[in-house]
């Protein structure tokens, strides 16, 4: 049978399996060499938590019975909007296709049945009203039993990844179309992430993403238990966060002032979304390169370019030698630090282009002044160093592109350097550099996610370890996590989701589970399993190879 | 669009220059000859007509054409909400006249049916003539296209007049409903994108190893058995048939491929010894592998099922496949192996697939079927040097040729890769006249390793109007990449106008950006 891929094909093998949790009619799922692969008693989780146990035990759930409820003793109850809104979406994911009370039809012989989850926030503060940060508390335990369920978690942070990791473990037994019964594996385990930032970029200025994309990218980013949405919202192209304090920046440096840019009530309403996620939102602006959409609304905030003795007309990066400049960065950076609740702000700092500095008379004489030389990149320094100033006087911490390292700029200990350049071994040996100055750091390299090729370029994502790199143990420890990028050259609305899903899964699954988790071909087959969950869930989430899912993607 | 903002943040300043061009250059594919001047009339739903004209061999009550009209009426003033063609009440409406000098319209696109058309648009009208109602199709595409929205939401047009007719009679786009289930709205937006490209064949590979979706008539349990669910990843009588209506009411062809004796696992599910058992030494092996070709129940299956297909499939053509054939499972299986003795086709196993496809073909013949009296060939392998000496050589020999080489846009890379497609010449190879004639167009080809319904509509539009315009437009008008650029940009928004789901070229924005997810 030709049926290979996807789902779940059985009957009555269901109760009969041992320790089988996903049965497959004649082992049918192909890997990537069109080769059928065998006995595949494993749960599609993903990514994997670090520790399960499955026995040959399964349950029913009941579309009409089965219920999430507070444990006694739970820090938080029925006033945690946090956790209730959960509640409902996992609900409609584990109960999506049998909404119609059909489980009536057959009871399991043995009557096993879960009827509710209890979930117990087990901290006196379950964190309800706040918002995740990098220290929060992910970690959670699980226990699958009838008549109940039972998740603890220190926080709701714990809560929502094990959420997810319950709805994984739903299935449907189909394809008896009488018995269209849920049925739950009996589980235990603590988990927790390896890394406390796993995030996905995305570029809201090479293309603006309706609010829509965003949102449906961090339903999908909750999925696979990401945490970090860094949100490079501005750049080059265009500039479309509306500022309060400078509504010129949008108004003439979107591409339209009304259709392409995020209002005030937007970013709430992104931030807002992903925190119910457990899910921080880390804004970029990125300067003094990549600014030119600022100049728009922004008199005199970009260096003006020279030919000969005469401005050219163009202009080049932040002008780093006028007062007005860093008026403007404080006024500016001390309405994101308000917008923006999390700690930390992407300050960007990469790929800054001297060309126009160089030929600038007033810089070349501001770099004499200063002492400088001929050295451009001591001129970079001081203007990020005045910045840092800046948004360290707002109480936020901010990470930077590795440049900003490379360069020498004084840095504070606390600051996040995250690592995009270079080849394998470059990009290793800048993760040693960086820790080894005692700065923690990210990584992003290996996981530009907007370079596609033909195939399955997932497995390359999935192989590259932020550890990878020769240091000491106390080195490692400063490695925060990393992040899948999407930047948006050629990507928008009408291909974002597809090319970043399943892909971005494979980096949540290196980010989220244990160093040893790097059987590829078992990862193949729960990611099959685990792509199919996100169409039906609404996500169009690209195949990793041919085959089929129960539930197409309908949004055509 | 986009590319004016591009070049915003370039130079500033020049956005309000290039504000004021007409982008009356922006019809894809390019016509033959346009002309046109910066002359413009504005248009409104209110005030818009199509008719036919007084001599037109073709009145109202020809479907194809009076659904064009609806069709077109509401890409052409999106925001009209759809319906209607126009109000004859309005006191002097602009009228677009369609005159077509030949019937019928209740029949079907063909090879060799006559695409041209000419479009001439003055103060008050439009008038479109053409041979056939294909023709009308594609002059009422091109006058979609021209009309432009300016920044208060008018509709206006340019005087303009077009003389237009494909380069290539076959343009011809394959999708492949075996590796992944395409459920039908992801076949019939694809139908309609095609006809926004002017592309005429749409190649339907429906079955092939890993399952075979359609549910036929005569055997039933082929997609019973062999589709990856019998019930929700197959193609009924109903769709296949509601597929070939949507298709022929845009011009569009559909050739339905049944590929054998390779690309066979998923029939030998629901047909019993139709596939060749494979051994293992002595024993068989429990694994399949081409169609059988040493026994007679294989003829009388391939003539019922392709008598089947020929009357289902409206086009003279079927495709037949024929690639990729593993001879590894012959060689195991003794049956063959004496059978091979017996024909004395010694170990040539070559010989004995050329015996199975004459063989099929004839016995559909018997039935007095509509199977190609000359075979076309398909030429899909290879790089440039390659390919074009496959054309010379088969060329050469007198056969028909479709080149889809250059154009396998499932394979996909970073960037720009339109612009290969976009620079093939199809026509460049070392032949007499004669011979380039025998190239009779080409083929995009998507196959579907990678691809459902998740991604597919992007990564087929735009790359694949890059084939369509080399496809239909003159090579040397269009033998720059970089003119190209900005008008398939706007093109690619306007795609997405239309609901296509089209990715970007490049970094920019359309007006109108896409709204799903």
């Amino acid at each position: 049978m030709a049926a290979m891929g996807a789902l779940l094909k059985f009957g009555a093998l269901l109760l009969a399996a041992v320790a089988a949790c996903v049965a497959w009619e004649d082992g049918d799922v192909w890997d990537y060499d069109g080769h059928k692969l065998k006995d595949s008693d494993f749960l599609a989780l993903w990514p994997l938590p670090q520790k399960v146990q499955s026995s040959a035990v399964s349950f029913q759930l009941s579309a009409s019975r089965f219920q999430f409820t507070h444990a006694e003793g739970s820090s938080a109850g029925s006033d945690c909007s946090i956790l209730q809104n959960a509640f409902r979406r996992y609900f409609d994911y584990i109960f999506g296709f049998t909404k119609k009370d059909r489980d009536q039809r057959r009871r399991n012989a043995a009557g096993s049945e879960v009827l509710e989850l209890q979930v117990a926030i087990t901290s006196p503060d379950a964190e309800c009203d706040g918002f995740p940060s990098l220290t929060s508390d992910e970690s959670y335990e699980l226990s699958v039993d009838q008549p109940s369920a039972v998740l603890k978690a220190p926080k709701v942070w714990g809560a929502l990844r094990g959420l997810e990791t319950f709805s994984q473990l739903v299935y449907e037994d189909a394809y008896d179309v009488i018995a269209m019964t849920n049925v739950l594996n009996f589980s235990v385990f603590p988990d927790f992430p390896r890394f406390a930032h796993r995030g996905v970029l995305l570029d809201s200025s090479r293309h603006y993403l309706p609010l829509k994309v965003i949102l449906a990218n961090l339903e999908a980013m909750a999925m696979n238990k990401y945490n970090v949405f860094h949100w490079h919202i501005s750049d080059d192209q265009s500039f479309p966060y509306v500022s309060r304090m400078f509504p010129d920046l949008s108004q003439k440096g979107s591409y339209h002032p009304y259709t392409h840019v995020y209002t005030p009530a937007d970013v709430k309403m992104v931030i807002e979304f992903a925190r119910m996620r457990g899910i921080r939102v880390i804004a970029e602006f990125d300067t003094p390169g990549h600014t030119q959409s600022w100049g728009f609304g922004q008199k005199d905030l970009l260096t003006p370019c020279y030919t000969g003795s005469s401005p050219s007309g163009t202009y080049g990066p932040v002008n780093p030698i006028l007062n007005t400049t860093y008026d403007f960065m404080a006024g500016f950076f001390k309405e994101i630090s308000t917008v923006f609740p999390d700690a930390y702000v992407h300050l960007g700092g990469d790929e800054v282009d001297f060309s126009c500095w160089k030929s600038n008379p007033d810089i070349q004489k501001f770099m004499d002044q200063q002492g400088f030389g001929k050295d451009y990149s001591k001129l970079e320094s001081f203007y990020i160093q005045r910045l840092l100033d800046i948004v360290s006087s707002t109480d936020k911490g901010y990470m930077v592109w590795q440049e900003v390292f490379d360069n020498g700029v004084k840095l504070k200990m606390d600051t996040l350097i995250h690592v995009w350049k270079g080849n394998e071994a470059q990009y290793q040996a800048e993760m040693a550099r960086v820790t080894g100055a005692g700065y923690r750091t990210l990584l992003s390299t290996p996981w530009y996610l907007n370079r596609i090729s033909y195939g399955q370029d997932w497995r390359d994502a999935y192989k590259a370890d932020p550890c990878n790199f020769t240091g000491t143990d106390a080195q490692k420890k400063l490695v925060i996590g990393g992040e899948a990028c999407l930047w948006g050259e050629y990507v928008d609305a009408s291909n974002l989701t597809p090319r970043l899903w399943p892909r971005a899964s494979a980096v949540a699954e290196r980010l989220w589970s244990d160093q040893g988790v790097r059987d590829i071909s078992d990862a193949y087959v729960r990611l099959v399993q685990h792509r199919c969950r996100m169409v039906e869930r609404g996500i169009p989430a690209e195949p990793l190879f041919t085959g089929y899912c129960r539930h197409e993607y309908s949004g055509v | 669009m986009s590319s004016r903002c591009n070049l915003r943040f370039l130079i500033p300043g020049l956005a309000l220059l290039l504000g004021g061009v007409p982008s009356v250059l922006a019809v894809w594919p390019q016509p033959q000859q346009i002309r046109n001047s910066a002359e413009r009339y504005s248009l409104s739903a209110r005030a818009f007509l199509f008719k036919h004209a007084d001599v037109s061999a073709v009145r109202s009550g020809c479907d194809v054409l009076d659904q064009a009209f609806t069709r077109y009426f509401t890409l052409i003033f999106p925001e009209s909400g759809g319906g209607g063609t126009g109000d004859t009440g309005a006191a002097d409406p602009f009228t677009v006249e369609v005159n077509v000098a030949e019937g019928p319209c209740d029949g079907y696109p063909a090879e060799g049916s006559i695409e041209n058309y000419k479009l001439t648009v003055s103060p008050g009208q439009a008038v479109l003539t053409s041979v056939t109602v294909w023709g009308a199709l594609r002059g009422l595409e091109s006058l979609s296209q021209l009309v432009e929205q300016d920044d208060y939401g008018a509709y206006y047009i340019n005087k303009t007049e077009i003389e237009d007719f494909p380069r290539f009679q076959f343009r011809g786009l394959l999708l492949d409903t075996s590796r992944h289930y395409l459920p039908l709205q992801a076949i019939l937006k694809t139908l309609d994108a095609m006809a926004y490209s002017k592309l005429n064949v749409f190649h339907w590979h429906i079955v092939d190893d890993p399952s075979f979706p359609y549910q036929s008539r005569k055997y039933p349990d082929l997609s019973k058995k062999g589709a990856y669910h019998p019930f929700t990843h197959i193609y009924t009588q109903t769709d296949v048939r509601r597929v070939i209506e949507h298709a022929r009411l845009r011009g569009i062809r559909v050739l339905a491929e049944f590929d054998s004796p390779g690309h066979t696992q998923s029939w030998g599910n629901g047909q019993p010894s139709l596939l060749t058992p494979c051994y293992r030494g002595d024993v068989p092996s429990g694994t399949y592998g081409p169609v059988n070709p040493i026994l007679d129940s294989t003829y009388v299956f391939m003539a019922n099922l392709l008598k089947e297909v020929t009357s289902v499939f409206p086009d003279s053509y079927i495709h037949l496949g024929g690639d990729e054939v593993d001879f590894s499972c012959w060689k195991s299986n003794p049956d063959i192996k004496a059978f091979m003795k017996k024909m004395g086709f010694g170990s040539d196993f070559t010989k004995l697939e050329s015996f199975y496809i004459p063989r099929y073909v004839v016995e559909v013949w018997k039935w007095g079927c509509y199977l190609c009296e000359d075979t076309v060939l398909e030429i899909w392998k290879g790089l440039p040097e390659e390919y074009q000496k496959e054309l010379s050589r088969i060329t050469k020999a007198g056969h028909r040729v479709l080149l889809s080489a250059p154009w396998y846009i499932n394979h996909i890379s970073y960037g720009q890769d339109w612009r290969n497609s976009y620079t093939v010449q199809p026509q460049n190879f070392s032949g007499t006249e004669e011979q380039k004639k025998l190239v009779i167009g080409g083929e995009v080809c998507m196959w579907g390793e990678y691809v459902d319904a998740t991604n597919l509509s992007p990564r087929l539009w735009p790359r694949a109007c890059a084939a369509a315009e080399r496809l239909w437009s003159d090579e040397v008008q269009t033998s720059s990449v970089d003119q190209a650029f900005p008008r398939l940009t706007d093109f690619r928004c306007r795609l997405l106008r239309r609901g296509i789901q089209a990715e970007p070229l490049y970094v920019g924005h359309c007006k109108n950006e896409y709204q799903g997810i």
